[in-house]
């Protein structure tokens, strides 16, 4: 007692009256002092020690000890020592959950207490409480409280729900709660509606399909009136949910925008910023001769502009948004570049945002104000914003072409500061400068020259290393150049060496009698001594284009070049119109699709923007924006952290042509092609050369798997073979009608349907390629990625006349399954890269596995007993067929056509057994059972395999084949 | 929503941990701090942190990092404006937010952050309901506490949190009735070398305190409401009659609150109030330069312009200055390389003029940047914007019945 006794004096002296009293420690254990105070019979001394608990409790020392001792606290009329001691069980409960049930009684009591505070707080504090056992007592108070006359006690209890569903969702489904969280939404209270609303977003964000908030315009009409009269809190929570409505028309459309608009003018930033969400999104639906629509633009400019003098924090997150808003709408800002001037004492986060927007507005207009702007950051003291600056001159150039000159002067001026980091930024830009532009500011290589040796980044070093290899034929020395940084070649990084190959490949085409020399030093050291596979893939191409034919040499790697687009930094069209739906979230601050990061909502549907219904121009795709109807989008490069990124390892830097014509050959799959193959693709003149032994070494390693384990039928050639038993067998398998694979939207206006078929033991991928976009289509070419059962091309895809607008071309490519093998998720699936003159374009598909059933499937009666008893009972799975009007014979022939063989038939009580099996590609059997009962439409299906992943998929054949 | 907070200071030191879900481990804080480590300044660090299961949101205000934890996905703004909502209440209650005043008052912090949040959902945060909930700390009242072990938590209900004007408590009464507005105006202008306009706006806020008994409802009205280009208003402004009418008609909370902001960006309208003229330059040979700065009053409407602070960023080779001021003084600090010149209130007829030579590190190349010179000032009485401030009327439209003698209207425009 002698801490409390010295409190006590304390107390007499009138000492400092603060909480920070509480922190004070004895010398004594400090636990047990407190123990002996909560046991006081004195409230107030009682109320000391908790509040000397709690205090320990935010720093985050561990009071749990204390448990038994603070819960018997908490039966007293004081309201202050009721909610600290509540405070106090939301942090321990779950450590102790025995001792937590002793605080249920008085949880239950309070529920019912007269006081609505009390009430409110019982039933939110219990909902903290994170313990199965609690969350049993809690139903019946929570659903008292839901129905409470109370709102605010309605109101608590609606969050409640929420509270509940996150420790288990299945109680809150079983006691209807949700259904009673639903019609809170018409409730008469704004608060109420606002919390209900909130509690139900955060219940659908973990159940993305559950259909919770069933938006209707009956329940939108009483969000938007609820909207004017709830705080501001509340007001963001049903903007947000108003913005996942789809409204039925245009009328409708603007209708919520005319009710949402006076949000714009909110002292808190994020109502504005909801709002701006959703009248983006739901403008889209309005016709652009609208006069509304106008006024809606002219209205959406100011409130952001006036987001950019709130603190830096908020500033950060509106411009972040701003920059999608710029992307998708530059009409709203365009006249506002000045907000986006850069100010001294800016964060520098903030003014990495702002240089960003400023580029994207920059204009013909109001060229000269930025360039001015610009030029000023470039001499600033913060590196990142020195370099950006730099960057952003470049891009100006390349965006607004009557300023390109001065930008480039500008550059100069940066270069002759000499300053490390400036120089070496400078030069990567100009390097673009010179690809938009070629032939008309070459005059300044020679200042670029002389700033070769501080040059110490890579990206730098590969941007000069282009510059020269590209300019060769103009500077004297080039050939001196490159063979010092040649020295150094191991130690580079791999940008640099690639860029270093192809310079001096370009540089010997053009000077071809000076530099044979350091050609030949330069191929041996990326093909022998490099580890890299890229360079030496890169080198070896070069080497045998060098030795084969030095005039197609000249045509590939001397080939004009594309300009670069103007915006190489824009979102990709269908990402953009994603993010713009998401405006206000953490996804549009990462401008990365929600799906991409945040945990627990994998399933997030990906939101799109309603289709214009306006006259006639309901056919548009809603991303094309101000440019003509049917103009493919601007190019994009496509992101690299594609998941199927690495698919085709086309390169999509300087020499394109080279790498596909060489591809497909490659993949001709059957063994013995290969050597031929690229023997007579390379010619016979290369024999002293490596290449030879590293490329046929590489090949059978990336022979699949499965070929080892039925070498019998092994791959394509194999099914070749084949062909001629199979001609007499009735073909009669089903395939299924074409659909959709690629979206024109997604592929710069190409549009890919088809199908997979095996006819007479061979696969096949039926296609049709339709170009959807203003220009011709040449050069198709495909490639699959690696796959569960090893489907690869087995020729070039015959797209032998390009595809001009509008036209549709229907191609069959005959598969084979000797590709490399991967398992994929689901199993059937198949990862599919399309390449045309215009880019290359990923898409995914799965085929019926039907496809892999083979011709000669039938087994030995015998042998099928015996495997029947040897594959264990646990891969056994049983199916359902449903509604299949079919006698046994007809079924077991349909089956047949589609290689599914009736091994035998047996009756027993008026059921069929049919015994059926089936072989795949490679080489794994599936059994199965089927019983059919006479009268009974639905069969019942059991199927054993050794490999029990694929049953599911062959119970997806039959159901297929039977039904069709 | 809103997971858990964590307070750091300046130091690095995490003294606060509040939690609304489950109790998530202080370690998640690592990723703030090596975030916090990167960005150098406390100014800069990046106020959306990314961690393989968490987002970190902070705000660093009054040199404490507010530091929250998400876990879904949230609206960022949504939780920012509410990490300054705590930071004002924290002022408003205890007078200053520091760490010491929260360690002071770490109970009612605890108490008020309850009340504040629910699982995550804001629930209270206007300032006239949490004083109802929870009274503030005053001497006299932790004096009566202890002594008679009554306690500082409200019993009741509060009477706004439910009416559709939430952020007005009933009951109020006063023997003297009185509203003051506040109109604060800031100008931020970038000029060039030659002293022309680069950019210039007026951000401006009208903070009110009204003290009136019962209900009253209050109409404010501008002479040229044309000239507000954006405005965001209190909650408890009318909207549609301000789209209708350009009035202000409201039903003000009790005591202090801010308005509206509102934005001007018409140049014409923005006169700047000073000019400076401003001569730096370094010689090409012996490492020195020259300054000589002057400033004078350009459009002060007969106003004295007081608190005139002139600050230059010299680039990095300037060593040390050695100037004369003709008024006040100046300061040059050879590490952050910052000259500031406390001038104070500006006299028209003797204009303060700081002139001298520069030292540079010698053999360094002439700088090539130009330094870029910040003025701040402060003029009473005089709203920028001109034609806006003084023309503001303010109307009772009803007036509380029973003890309201007068309505004591005041205006400071600064």
């Amino acid at each position: 007692m002698e801490w409390a006794s010295q409190l006590c004096e304390n107390r007499g002296l009138g000492s400092k009256m603060t909480d920070s009293k509480y922190f004070t420690t004895t010398k004594k254990g400090e636990i047990f002092e407190l123990k002996a105070e909560l046991n006081s019979d004195k409230k107030e001394k009682k109320k000391e020690a908790v509040k000397k608990v709690i205090a320990s409790m935010t720093v985050g020392k561990d009071v749990s000890a204390l448990f038994p001792d603070v819960v018997n606290c908490m039966q007293t009329d004081n309201l202050e020592l009721k909610k600290l001691v509540y405070l106090y069980l939301m942090n321990y409960a779950k450590s102790q959950p025995d001792m937590a049930i002793m605080a249920v009684n008085t949880f239950v009591k309070d529920c019912e207490d007269l006081n609505p505070l009390i009430r409110a707080l019982a039933v939110r504090t219990m909902g903290c409480i994170r313990v199965d056992k609690i969350t049993e007592y809690l139903c019946e108070p929570l659903r008292k409280c839901l129905k409470d006359e109370d709102p605010y006690v309605r109101k608590t209890a609606a969050v409640c729900v929420a509270k509940l569903h996150d420790i288990n969702a299945q109680l809150v489904e079983d006691q209807g709660f949700l259904d009673t969280l639903k019609d809170l939404i018409s409730d008469s209270n704004p608060m109420v509606v606002a919390n209900a609303v909130a509690a139900l977003s955060e219940i659908a964000e973990s159940h993305p399909n559950s259909n919770l908030l069933d938006l209707n315009p009956q329940t939108i009409n009483k969000l938007l009136t609820a909207l004017n009269e709830c705080t501001e809190w509340g007001q963001i929570f049903i903007l947000d949910c108003l913005a996942s409505y789809l409204p039925r028309d245009d009328r409708e459309s603007q209708s919520i925008c005319e009710r949402v608009t006076p949000r714009l003018s909110h002292a808190n930033s994020a109502v504005v910023l909801s709002a701006v969400k959703v009248l983006m999104k739901f403008m889209e639906m309005l016709p652009k001769d609208l006069d509304y629509y106008g006024t809606l633009l002219k209205k959406l400019a100011p409130p952001l502009v006036t987001l950019l003098s709130a603190e830096p924090e908020l500033q950060y997150v509106a411009l972040r948004n701003i920059n999608l808003i710029v992307q998708k709408r530059p009409e709203i800002l365009k006249h506002e570049m000045k907000v986006f001037f850069v100010k001294y004492n800016d964060p520098i986060y903030v003014k990495l945002e702002k240089l960003d927007i400023m580029i994207r507005l920059a204009s013909q207009a109001n060229i000269a104000q930025v360039l001015a702007e610009l030029k000023e950051y470039a001499t600033e003291v913060d590196v990142d914003f020195v370099r950006k600056a730099v960057r952003a001159i470049g891009r100006c150039a390349i965006k607004v072409e009557q300023s390109a000159e001065r930008c480039v002067s500008t550059l100069l001026d940066l270069i002759q500061t000499k300053v490390n980091y400036v120089v070496q930024e400078a030069i990567v830009v100009i390097k673009d400068i010179f690809r938009k532009y070629p032939n008309k500011y070459e005059s300044v290589i020679a200042t670029l020259c002389e700033n070769l040796d501080s040059l110490d980044e890579p990206e730098a070093r590969a941007a000069m290393i282009w510059i020269v290899g590209e300019y060769a034929e103009r500077i004297d020395n080039a050939d001196e150049l490159l063979e010092s940084f040649l020295e150094g070649f191991h130690d580079e990084s791999t940008q640099v060496q690639l860029q270093l190959l192809t310079a001096i490949v370009k540089l010997f085409l053009k000077k071809p009698t000076e530099t044979q020399e350091l050609v030949q030093q330069v191929l041996s050291l990326a093909t022998q001594d490099s580890d890299n596979p890229d360079l030496r893939d890169r080198g070896y191409i070069y080497w045998r284009l060098l030795s084969t034919d030095p005039v197609a040499a000249k045509e590939v790697v001397l080939a004009e070049k594309p300009l670069i687009s103007e915006e190489t930094d824009l979102i990709e069209p269908t990402l953009l119109e994603e993010l713009i739906c998401h405006i206000g979230t953490l996804a549009s601050v990462y401008h990365k699709p929600p799906s991409a990061f945040v945990e627990g909502s994998r399933g997030v549907q990906h939101k799109r923007l309603p289709p214009r219904t306006g006259s006639g121009e309901s056919t548009e795709t809603p991303d094309v924006g101000q440019s003509g109807p049917s103009e493919a989008p601007p190019a994009v490069i496509p992101s690299q952290g594609d998941l199927l990124g690495d698919l085709l390892n086309l390169d999509l830097a300087p020499p394109t042509a080279t790498v596909p014509s060489v591809q497909p050959s490659m993949q001709m799959g059957a063994m013995d092609l290969l050597g031929g193959g690229l023997d007579s693709l390379l010619g016979g003149d290369i024999g002293g050369s490596p290449s030879m032994g590293a490329g046929l070494g590489a090949a059978p390693a990336a022979m699949p798997a499965s070929l080892g384990s039925a070498p019998a039928v092994g791959g394509g050639l194999g099914d070749l073979f084949d062909l001629g038993g199979g001609v007499g067998m009735p073909t009669g398998s089903y395939v299924a009608p074409k659909t959709v694979w690629l979206l024109a939207m997604k592929a710069k206006g190409l549009e890919i349907s088809g199908t997979f078929a095996r006819r007479g033991g061979i696969i096949q991928m039926d296609l049709s390629l339709t170009n959807k976009a203003m220009s011709v289509m040449t050069d198709f070419a495909i490639q699959f990625n690696r796959n569960s059962f090893g489907l690869a091309p087995a020729g070039p895809l015959q797209v032998l006349t390009p595809l001009s607008p509008n036209q549709t071309i229907d191609v069959s490519l005959p598969l084979s399954t000797s590709g490399p093998v991967m398992k994929m998720e689901p199993l059937n699936n198949l990862q599919v890269a399309v390449k045309n003159n215009i880019d290359v374009f990923y898409f995914s598909c799965q085929y019926p596995l039907s496809l892999l059933f083979v011709e000669d499937g039938k087994m030995d009666r015998q042998v099928f007993l015996a495997t029947w008893k040897d594959i264990p009972n646990d891969n056994e799975a049983q199916f359902q067929i449903k509604d299949i009007h079919l006698n046994s014979d007809v079924a077991s022939n349909k089956l047949q056509g589609s290689n599914i063989f009736t091994i035998a038939k047996r009756t027993v009580e008026g059921q069929d057994m049919l015994y059926q099996s089936v072989k795949l590609t490679n080489g794994i059997w599936v059994l199965a059972e089927m019983r059919i009962q006479t009268g009974n439409p639905n069969y019942t299906l059991s199927i054993k395999c050794r490999a029990p992943e694929v049953c599911p998929f062959v119970y997806q054949c039959y159901e297929l084949v039977l039904k069709n | 929503m809103i997971h858990s907070l964590f307070l750091i200071n300046n130091a690095g030191d995490l003294f606060l941990e509040k939690h609304w879900k489950s109790v998530i481990s202080r370690s998640v804080c690592d990723y703030f701090f090596e975030a916090r480590e990167k960005a150098v300044e406390p100014d800069n660090v990046p106020p959306v942190i990314r961690t393989p299961h968490h987002y970190l949101i902070n705000i660093y205000r009054e040199k404490i990092f507010f530091v929250s934890v998400i876990q879904t996905e949230v609206p960022p703004l949504f939780v920012i404006e509410f990490l300054h909502r705590v930071a004002e209440t924290f002022q408003d209650y205890f007078g200053e937010c520091s760490e010491s005043t929260i360690k002071d008052n770490v109970v009612i912090v605890y108490e008020l952050l309850e009340e504040m949040l629910d699982n995550g959902f804001p629930l209270a945060t206007e300032s006239n309901i949490l004083k109802e909930l929870i009274r503030p700390p005053t001497i006299l009242r932790s004096m009566v506490n202890t002594i008679t072990g009554s306690s500082n938590v409200g019993e009741t209900l509060p009477t706004g949190q439910l009416s559709t004007i939430p952020w007005r408590r009933a009951g109020v009464k006063y023997t003297n009735n009185e509203a003051y507005f506040d109109v604060v105006e800031e100008i931020d202008a970038i000029l060039d070398k030659s002293g022309t306009t680069v950019f210039a706006e007026i951000q401006g806020v009208i903070d009110a305190c009204v003290k009136l008994s019962g209900m009253p409802d209050l109409t404010l009205s501008f002479m040229n409401p044309r000239l507000l280009d954006d405005v965001s208003f209190h909650p408890c402004v009318r909207y549609k009659r301000w789209e209708s009418e350009r009035v202000i008609s409201f039903v003000p909370p009790d005591g202090n609150f801010q308005l509206m902001s509102y934005h001007i960006s018409a140049q014409n309208l923005v006169a700047i109030p000073v000019y400076v003229k401003q001569n730096i330059s370094f010689f090409e040979t012996g490492s020195s330069g020259r300054l000589d700065i002057t400033v004078g009053p350009k459009q002060t409407m007969g106003k004295t312009v007081e608190g005139l602070v002139v600050t230059v960023h010299m680039p990095k080779v300037v060593l040390s200055a050695n100037l004369n001021a003709t008024q006040g003084t100046y300061n040059y600090d050879p590490v952050t390389k910052i000259l500031v010149w406390d001038i104070g209130k500006l006299n028209p007829q003797k204009l303060p003029n700081l002139k001298g030579s520069l030292s540079l590190q010698s053999g360094a190349p002439k700088p090539e940047e130009n330094p870029s010179l910040n003025i701040d000032l402060k003029i009473q009485q005089l709203a920028i914007s001109g034609r806006l401030g003084s023309f503001i009327s303010v109307g009772c439209d009803s007036l509380p019945a029973g003890p309201c003698d007068k309505a004591l209207l005041l205006l400071t425009l600064f």
